[in-house]
């Protein structure tokens, strides 16, 4: 239980902090110590379990089909680990409340830091490899927004999407390599694959699974080849570099290199790898440090230094060596954080990390410079200081590491000049920054900061002091029960804790790095301290270049496969697509059609050729006028329609006629009203009409149009002239009137056989509606249709008066006759609305009806007119329609059944005699209403648009722009 | 009958998908008219044509299914029917906020001749 509340306080406190206001820093800030403190007490309080060596396990099933449950486990290693995540995220929490400028959205911040803290913490007690990975991911997105925090700025936007891509790339490589183990070992959790050690050793995956689990740790732990973007992303504000680039999220990597250990290591393949990568890294970051202008900039190289010397002493394949590894990440943690919140501070401060323009800050703040110097000198590992402990250990594994003579005489000397590089760096940004003399003026005037600010880094001062001269009584436990975790056989190798270890090679070592290193330093500021010269060494391996060419390589060819394998025009597209439909259809259907025109000749019925003749040359006249002539290809459509609804009623279907007919009435309208937007369109104007490539297409279209119009015709004659087979209509004919309740089978088909159908169409509709409303407030007209309208030209022009009884105009009749429309249409609607259950009509139609009659009065009177008068609101008929229907559906649930069940309800009324009352008649109501609200919500609406070019031309252009710069 | 309701789909359809392949929104939206009712007519073919038989039951006789036009395709159809009007509606407005965005009514936004 408490590891699950250790898991999951981070992220509620996530979601709480999101919640506050935008400068609620100190609320915020309280809240998320508290989270961290807390989770940390937690955690502490389990530490004599773990010292007794237990591990602890809490699982849940999550996707048991697939083996898989959300598993909890924690033993020493992931202990000391998740302590430093909390303790650090605590100290981390209180830095950054006063280093938030208040100008900063705090919630956000907090926020992402404790959802950070979360996924770390779910990374380190994962007892199960895929959870592990999730969280692992996790840890890349959010560190990804952390790093982003400061989004106006490009650097940070640059560096969170490298720092992202490099790291989530590599979690994908994390995620192949824990498939594999999972399969050899036959199960995810972790002790399942610590268990199978042999097995995978023996495998034949088994290098691969080497490289991807160390393509996962690397890219984590920026080790070289993948330290790039580490540097990059030091544009993330300072307090989620201390935590992120010190503590936790770069020491993700080497923890799970830890935590395979002892399944993947001991291998000349884990040696070579891991030694060379941690080699590189080591060496590189320390040189690389050396030359940085930004104290950032130092600071994140030489974390890629300490890194690559925790993952060398990882590869090192020796126990003693993940002892002095363990060590390292702990006291790499506190000097780096520490570390960290002093350039923060100076930056604070001053208003500049620039090592050139920064100096002589001891006078300013002597406390800040202090600590400063006191983990600078932990980081350099000078002595009394717990740097100084693993470094020792790390000098000490490097001369046994290797067999061969050349490796045990490189070995050494590489890391001796590391320890070089490091004392170097770490003496530069000291001396530049609190020592001599400012070379001009800084931005700032430097004093000390809030003491709240120096107490998260003198805390972790205090603790590399307490480490360094007391190592067995302070980390000595600790360090322990860590190690013996971590090697399950239990085999802890002997070591000491001791400051003074006699006369020996590490000391040696030691000592040579300090000589070195202050020499480097001291000929590297007579020569006045050249800054990114000598990094050009380094661009040879640059894998920020590597990195940006690969990207820009990838976008290029995906670019070019775009092109060639789509395309942006809609009619190519189209065509495809119709191809595609013909040919699919034409392979499906070969062989299975069988035609004979001959037997249905006879039975045709002139009336009806004649009705189709028509339709027919409509169609094909519409097809030919859509261009240049709108509204005569938009009437000949309108005579299409009335065709096929004729055809219904011919065929026994007098509810689709009906439907159609209103449809094709509000749609005419509709279309209508669109015309008024639509460009000018000449023949003359386009001249490019009759090129080789315009006749090419347009006879393109003609043949798919053909081939496509031949297919249907086919088609429809081959099912036509076949017998229908068996379906479920039998049932619907047999239950509609004792089951439905009604005799009109198409509506109990709509209204309760597939009620729920209904349900969703309406509520599409209503979506719809309300899209269209939302579009068209946004939109506004093109500029040439507002100048060439009527009203425009002619200013002198009256609106129309909404207190003329009638509205003057030339439609004087239509619109007295208009007016008496409306009650005629209501009457209409509602009668078929009612008789829709069992003869034709119903909610739907029945609201057409009712809709056409609204819009026939906007279109006669007018619509200032109108609206004086009479307010629809289409919304809550929309609304209410939608709770009606959904009412009528749970009525069901009053008499425990399905929802939309059919109830009926039969009472005897005085005078009226039995009544037949059915919830499907309420659902129809709400189709009714629904449909009603949602026709007239889309032609007000359009109707409204003309109403707006009466408004001054320059307020129009000065909201279009806004909101085409929004 | 069935050949000329065959026809009349064959006709619809293709000058449906004519005007579809048109550059030009409004000619699209006629197209897409067309081919609905294409479509419609056709999913109404699926139960057969029959004459005077419309599903509606005289409730003081037992119902002999063979005796109605099929009521599903019907019932299917009404649905396309009430659906293809608001998508003709969306696609309307869709149309004419896009020449009130780009200033042409080419289908791509961008005048490209013909």
């Amino acid at each position: 239980m408490t590891l699950y509340l250790v898991l999951l306080l981070p992220f509620l406190g996530a979601l709480g902090a999101g919640l506050f206001r935008a400068n609620a820093r100190n609320v915020e800030a309280w809240l998320a110590a508290a989270v961290a403190i807390s989770c940390a007490i937690l955690l502490g309080r389990l530490y004599p379990e773990m010292a007794a060596g237990e591990v602890l396990r809490v699982s849940v099933d999550w996707m048991p089909q697939y083996g898989l449950s959300f598993g909890l486990r924690l033993d020493g290693f992931a202990w000391m680990f998740a302590m430093m995540v909390t303790v650090i995220g605590a100290l981390v929490v209180v830095y950054a409340r006063y280093y938030m400028s208040p100008a900063d959205p705090v919630p956000r911040f907090f926020s992402f830091l404790l959802a950070f803290m979360g996924s770390m913490l779910g990374v380190v007690l994962s007892g199960n490899l895929i959870q592990l990975v999730v969280f692992w991911e996790l840890t890349s997105f959010t560190s990804f927004v952390l790093i982003a925090y400061w989004y106006h700025r490009a650097d940070a936007r640059a560096g969170a999407r490298m720092a992202l891509t490099v790291t989530a790339a590599g979690g994908t490589c994390l995620l192949a390599a824990v498939l594999m183990l999972g399969h050899i070992a036959g199960g995810y959790e972790l002790d399942d694959v610590l268990a199978a050690t042999q097995a995978i050793r023996a495998h034949e995956f088994y290098p691969w699974i080497v490289v991807l689990v160390l393509l996962g740790a690397f890219t984590k732990s920026a080790q070289f080849p993948f330290h790039f973007w580490l540097p990059r992303a030091m544009a993330a504000p300072t307090p989620v570099s201390a935590y992120l680039h010190s503590a936790t999220m770069v020491k993700a990597g080497v923890f799970l290199l830890a935590r395979m250990w002892p399944v993947l290591s001991g291998t000349d393949v884990w040696f070579a790898i891991v030694c060379s990568a941690g080699l590189a890294s080591l060496l590189l970051g320390a040189y690389a440090a050396t030359f940085q202008r930004d104290m950032k900039g130092v600071l994140a190289y030489s974390t890629i230094s300490h890194l690559g010397l925790i993952t060398l002493l990882l590869g090192m394949n020796s126990p003693l060596a993940l002892v002095a590894a363990v060590f390292h990440m702990l006291n790499h943690a506190t000097f780096k954080a520490s570390l960290f919140m002093a350039a923060g501070i100076v930056d604070h401060e001053t208003g500049t990390r620039d090592l050139q323009r920064l100096g002589g800050l001891y006078h300013a703040m002597p406390i800040t410079a202090t600590l400063a110097i006191v983990a600078a000198a932990a980081m350099a590992g000078v002595p009394l200081l717990n740097g100084f402990l693993s470094k020792e250990m790390f000098f000490a594994e490097t001369i046994f590491a290797g067999e061969e003579l050349w490796v045990r005489i490189a070995l050494p000397a590489v890391a001796t000049v590391a320890g070089m590089f490091s004392v170097a760096y770490s003496a530069r940004f000291i001396r530049q920054v609190f020592f001599g003399k400012a070379p001009g003026e800084l931005p700032r005037e430097p004093h000390e900061p809030t003491r709240w600010m120096l107490l998260p880094s003198a805390t972790l001062v205090l603790a590399c002091l307490l480490v360094g001269t007391l190592p067995a009584i302070t980390v000595g436990p600790v360090l322990e029960l860590a190690t013996r975790s971590i090697l399950v056989d239990g085999r802890m190798p002997k070591y000491s804790l001791a400051v003074w270890h006699g006369l020996n090679t590490p000391l040696m070592m030691s000592a040579a790095a300090f000589i070195g290193g202050i020499a480097i330093h001291l000929f590297l500021t007579r020569q006045g301290h050249p800054v990114g010269v000598l990094t050009p060494l380094f661009r040879r391996f640059d894998g920020k270049r590597a990195f940006a060419v690969t990207r820009v390589t990838l976008v290029r060819a995906a670019t070019t496969l775009a092109r060639i394998m789509s395309s942006t025009r809609l009619q190519t597209q189209l065509a495809l697509i119709v191809f595609f439909i013909i040919a699919l259809a034409a392979v499906a259907t070969t062989g299975h059609l069988g035609i004979d025109v001959s037997t249905h000749l006879a039975t045709i019925d002139p009336a009806f050729a004649l009705l189709w003749l028509v339709g027919g040359a409509c169609a094909i006249g519409a097809a030919l006028q859509a261009k240049f002539h709108r509204l005569a290809a938009l009437i000949m459509v309108g005579c299409a329609g009335l065709v096929t609804s004729l055809t219904f009623a011919w065929f026994s279907a007098p509810d689709l006629a009906l439907t159609q007919v209103s449809v094709e009435a509000v749609t005419t309208v509709l279309l209508l009203l669109g015309l008024r937007w639509m460009p000018k369109r000449l023949p003359m104007d386009l001249p490019n009409r009759d090129t080789t490539r315009a006749r090419a297409r347009r006879l393109r279209d003609a043949t798919l149009a053909i081939v496509a119009g031949l297919g249907m015709a086919v088609l429809a004659y081959a099912v036509l002239t076949q017998p229908a087979g068996p379906s479920i209509r039998d049932f619907i004919v047999e239950n509609a009137l004792p089951r439905g309740g009604g005799q009109n089978i198409v509506n109990v088909i709509l209204v309760d056989f597939r009620g729920f159908d209904t349900f969703g169409e309406i509520t599409v509709l209503g979506i719809v509606a309300l899209t269209i409303y939302k579009l068209l407030r946004r939109f506004r007209p093109a500029p040439e249709v507002m100048t060439t309208s009527s009203e425009k030209r002619d200013p002198s022009r009256e609106l129309p008066d909404p207190r003329d009884p009638v509205p003057r105009g030339a439609l004087l009749v239509p619109a007295i006759l208009g007016r008496l429309l409306l009650p005629m249409a209501g009457v209409v609607s509602v009668f078929f609305l009612l008789r829709g259950h069992n003869a034709p009509g119903g909610g739907f139609v029945g609201g057409l009806v009712m809709a056409t009659g609204f819009i026939a009065q906007y279109l006669v009177n007018g619509t200032l007119w109108v609206e004086s008068r009479m307010r629809i609101h289409p919304q809550y008929w929309i609304g209410g329609g939608l709770l009606c229907a959904a009412g009528a559906g749970a009525l069901a649930w009053f008499a425990s059944k399905p929802f939309l069940s059919a109830i009926v309800w039969e009472p005897k009324l005085p005078l009226i005699g039995k009544l037949h009352l059915s919830s499907v008649l309420l659902f129809d109501l709400g189709v009714y209403f629904l449909v009603v609200g949602t026709t007239t919500l889309m032609l007000i609406a359009l109707a409204h648009q003309s109403l707006r070019s009466h408004r001054r031309p320059a307020e129009h252009d000065a909201m279009t722009s806004v909101r085409m710069v929004r | 009958m069935e050949l000329i309701y065959s026809l009349a789909v064959g006709i619809f359809c293709a000058c449906g998908v004519w005007l579809v392949l048109r550059p030009r929104t409004f000619q699209v939206i006629l197209g897409l008219a067309l081919l609905s009712y294409a479509t419609n007519l056709f999913i109404f073919a699926m139960g057969r044509l029959t004459l005077d038989r419309p599903p509606l039951i005289d409730p003081n006789v037992v119902p002999d299914p063979s005796l109605f036009d099929d009521p599903i395709p019907q019932a299917l159809v009404l649905t396309a029917i009430v659906i293809g009007f608001a998508t003709t509606a969306l696609f309307l407005v869709m149309l004419i906020a896009a020449r009130g965005f780009t200033g042409t009514d080419h289908v791509d936004g961008v005048e490209k001749g013909d």
